[in-house]
């Protein structure tokens, strides 16, 4: 949009009422000539917006809420979650409690609800489960006062910690998934405290996420450097049968990449065949390259490799030679020509190229998950088996989720300020 | 992330919309491989016929509890009918995810006329679930793996001196677990109470240590025959008809192990909110693939034992082969000897802390 004082346009100290023909100033009459245009233009991109809104904007939205939305013990027991909020947590709750418990139970069974609320409970209390629907099947044989009736039955439900849980629970909105993600959770108190060992495991795959990718990436300017710088330099017909070379494999499927990659690498693969053929391995020490961190960084490299050479190669196409040649006659060494006149002026590319495939890397999903095994799987992997599974934890995903989202968006903010994002050429 | 159930939903949607015109289709999740194809030969097949329905097939049982509560929760149940363990059917049920059945109402009677909450074999049938056959999980090797004696009992499968090389152990806690603490010396009917404790489950996950750096993890029940045959493994956690499908129509060198075999339930459940025109579709479906006969006739292709007690001495041969059945059956006497039952509800109860702790060990 232009700006209103465009140049021409007489400044409003010295001249104050210029209008049009019909007596409007000529002020208001550009300006609503331009939010003409202006909506006319986003009518034009609405549908993209909306689109956009639909299916990416929202899903995420939708995603983020997931992730604090706890909704099981306040809807399924809702006279529990009222009666419990006067308690003090230090004695079993009173009969007024129970009682309420007791009706909830009955709505429950009815509406057959009452499984989800003990699914949700019994997540934090193993057991809890056939507590709750134990007692809630032979609830139409018990009477008040049903304190006495319920601890009759199971002498469970005078466990404080039980009932501190349902306290806590009560909250529609709740960090706790957030927590899990990061190896923390409420212990009995209602602390927040580290995970036992045992189950802790979303730190370490975030930090393995964050340091393989970082090495992908690194390979691959280490290998994809010298490709495009050859890519920009050779003459035409070798360079051409150079590109086809980098984007054959950019166009082959994903998967029969990464197919391609287990036949190669494997125990009883052809490299290993290889060595053992040439007698550097014996049969029996034939070494293990793929299911494990090994397997993901090669298969990953080779995979993200184009995304490198593609933006280094638009930039240097665009260095002319004489600059090097330039350099040189001015006395500096080849290195110094490369290092002060050559590589800053590939900045751009290479900056583009690292972002590109940091960013590809870190959500990867598919290739870690069939060359990875079990050391060598990404975040990426544990946020779809969070998905499955017959103890899928969608809150616990979507958690997971949104903490990679955010850590990415960090790094874009982070990749800004430090070199700019508007001076990236991506090809 | 919530694109993906919906996605999903939307794929399932469209073969289901495009044909509705055309007739009734029914859509109907199962576990894949030999397994479904028993079922295509034994229920599918003959009820198309009969009634003209059209029946698809999804492979997605491994995860079918997942999905019926992202369908349910999205208000958008494509499922109709789905192949389920009791164990996932209880918790389904509990849910409120799957729908009530009325056996006697819903199915046939046995041919002597016995009401089918008589027929059906006991501690089988679930509020919600209608059992079709008993199965075993359980160790099998290929025999030229090994140069002399194979593997026999559940120590031999730790024994990697004795017996090297790889193992393919299905990756989720449940067996793994219980098998781990019976080789580690713990009395098959003391598993449960020690699993319950903190102590008993470092004791499992130690004894699985012993083994981890030997074993690849399977998630489909068609894998493990695959990684015998490949010989990616050599010893292999699997269920007995995958097994019994690749000895008998594959001439596969396998032996089973029977030592210390799991046995457990599976069968059928239906999500909750069908239209009432496919309710009367699936409650049709029900009562002829789970009758008498076609319990029976499933045992003709995969050497699983019909849930029903009126189908058992109707289990003669294979179909093609022409094999007896009895021998290979996870519920023939010999076989039975030392085997374990598997314990739903206590995986009800410790299956989501177990998983997670069995999640987090696998990374580690």
């Amino acid at each position: 949009m232009a700006d209103v004082t465009a140049p021409g346009f007489v400044p409003e100290a010295r001249q104050e009422t210029l209008t049009t023909a019909d007596g409007t100033p000529l002020k208001v009459s550009l300006r609503r000539s331009q939010r003409r245009q202006r909506r006319r233009a986003f009518y034009l991109v609405a549908p993209l917006l909306f689109f956009l809104l639909i299916t990416f904007g929202w899903p995420i939205a939708q995603m983020t809420f997931r992730s604090i939305y706890n909704p099981e013990v306040a809807n399924y027991l809702p006279e529990t979650s009222a009666a419990i909020a006067n308690w003090t947590a230090d004695e079993v709750p009173g009969e007024e409690v129970f009682a309420a418990m007791a009706r909830d139970m009955q709505l429950g069974l009815e509406d057959r609800t009452i499984g989800r609320a003990a699914a949700r409970i019994n997540r934090e209390i193993p057991g809890a489960r056939s507590l709750v629907m134990g007692t809630a099947r032979d609830l139409d044989e018990m009477q008040a006062p049903y304190r006495e009736a319920f601890l009759q039955a199971d002498e469970d439900w005078a466990d404080l910690e039980f009932w501190r849980l349902i306290k806590r629970e009560t909250r529609i909105l709740t960090p706790a998934y957030y927590l899990l993600a990061l190896d923390f959770e409420y212990n009995a108190e209602g602390e927040i405290v580290e995970r036992p060992e045992v189950y802790q495991v979303y730190r370490l795959l975030f930090w393995r996420t964050a340091w393989m990718s970082l090495a992908i990436t690194g390979l691959c300017i280490a290998l994809g450097y010298p490709i495009a710088h050859l890519l920009a330099t050779l003459p035409l017909r070798t360079s051409n049968l150079l590109m086809i070379l980098v984007l054959l494999p950019f166009w082959t499927s994903l998967l029969v990449r990464t197919s391609a990659w287990i036949v190669l690498l494997q125990q009883e693969g052809v490299i290993n065949d290889l060595l053992v053929w040439s007698n550097i391995v014996d049969d029996d020490g034939r070494v293990r390259m793929i299911y494990n961190q090994i397997g993901t960084i090669v298969a990953m490299t080779h995979i993200l490799l184009p995304f490198m050479i593609l933006p280094l190669y638009s930039v240097m196409k665009t260095i002319p030679p004489s600059y090097m040649r330039a350099a040189r006659s001015l006395g500096a060494t080849q290195f110094t020509a490369f290092t002060k006149v050559y590589m800053p002026l590939t900045l751009p590319g290479l900056a583009a190229g690292v972002l590109l495939v940091f960013i590809l890397a870190i959500g990867y999903y598919i290739t870690p998950a069939l060359v990875g095994g079990e050391s060598g799987i990404f975040i990426s992997n544990l946020i779809a088996q969070n998905m499955q599974g017959t103890s899928a934890q969608l809150k616990l995903a979507s958690a997971l989720a949104t903490i990679l989202l955010v850590a990415v968006l960090v790094l874009y903010w982070a990749f800004n300020k430090l070199i700019g994002v508007d001076r990236l050429k991506f090809g | 992330m919530k694109r993906i159930p919906f996605l999903l939903a939307a794929t399932a949607l469209i073969p289901a919309a495009a044909l509705a015109a055309e007739g009734d289709t029914l859509t109907i999740v199962s576990w894949g491989g030999a397994y479904t194809n028993s079922q295509v030969k034994a229920y599918h097949e003959p009820y198309s016929e009969k009634t003209g329905t059209q029946i698809f097939n999804e492979d997605k049982s491994a995860n079918a509890l997942a999905g019926i509560r992202s369908q349910v929760e999205a208000g958008n149940v494509t499922w109709d009918v789905v192949d389920m363990l009791q164990a996932d059917a209880q918790r389904a049920c509990d849910e409120g995810l799957v729908m009530e059945i009325p056996h006697d109402e819903w199915l046939a009677e046995s041919p002597d006329g016995a009401a089918p909450t008589e027929d059906f074999i006991e501690g089988t049938l679930g509020p919600c679930f209608i059992p079709q056959i008993l199965y075993a999980t359980m160790f099998a090797y290929n025999t030229e793996a090994f140069d002399g004696e194979g593997p026999k009992t559940l120590e031999d499968v730790w024994d990697l001196e004795k017996f090297p090389g790889t193992r393919a152990l299905q990756k989720i806690p449940q067996k793994n677990l219980e098998w781990a603490l019976i080789a580690d010396g713990v009395a098959p009917e003391e598993v449960y109470d020690v699993l319950e404790t903190r102590e008993g489950q470092d004791r499992a996950f130690a004894k699985l240590d012993e083994i981890k750096d030997s074993v690849i993890w399977w998630s489909e029940g068609a894998q493990p025959p695959q990684m015998l045959a490949d010989e990616e493994a050599v010893i292999a956690t699997a269920y007995n008809g995958r097994i019994f499908n690749a000895q008998v129509n594959e001439d596969q060198p396998f032996e089973i192990i029977w030592d210390h075999q799991m046995f457990e339930v599976d069968g059928w459940v239906v999500p909750v909110d069908q239209n009432e025109a496919d309710l009367e579709l699936i409650k049709d479906y029900l009562y002829f693939a789970t009758d008498t006969q076609r319990l029976a006739d499933q045992a003709k292709y995969i050497s699983y034992g019909p849930a029903r007690k009126s189908s058992a001495p109707l289990v003669s041969t294979h179909e093609e082969t022409g094999v007896d059945m009895k021998p290979h059956m996870p519920t023939s006497p010999e076989n039975l000897e030392t085997a374990v039952s598997f314990n739903t509800e206590f995986w009800a109860d410790y299956g989501d802390q177990l998983e997670e702790r069995f999640n987090a060990w696998l990374a580690q």
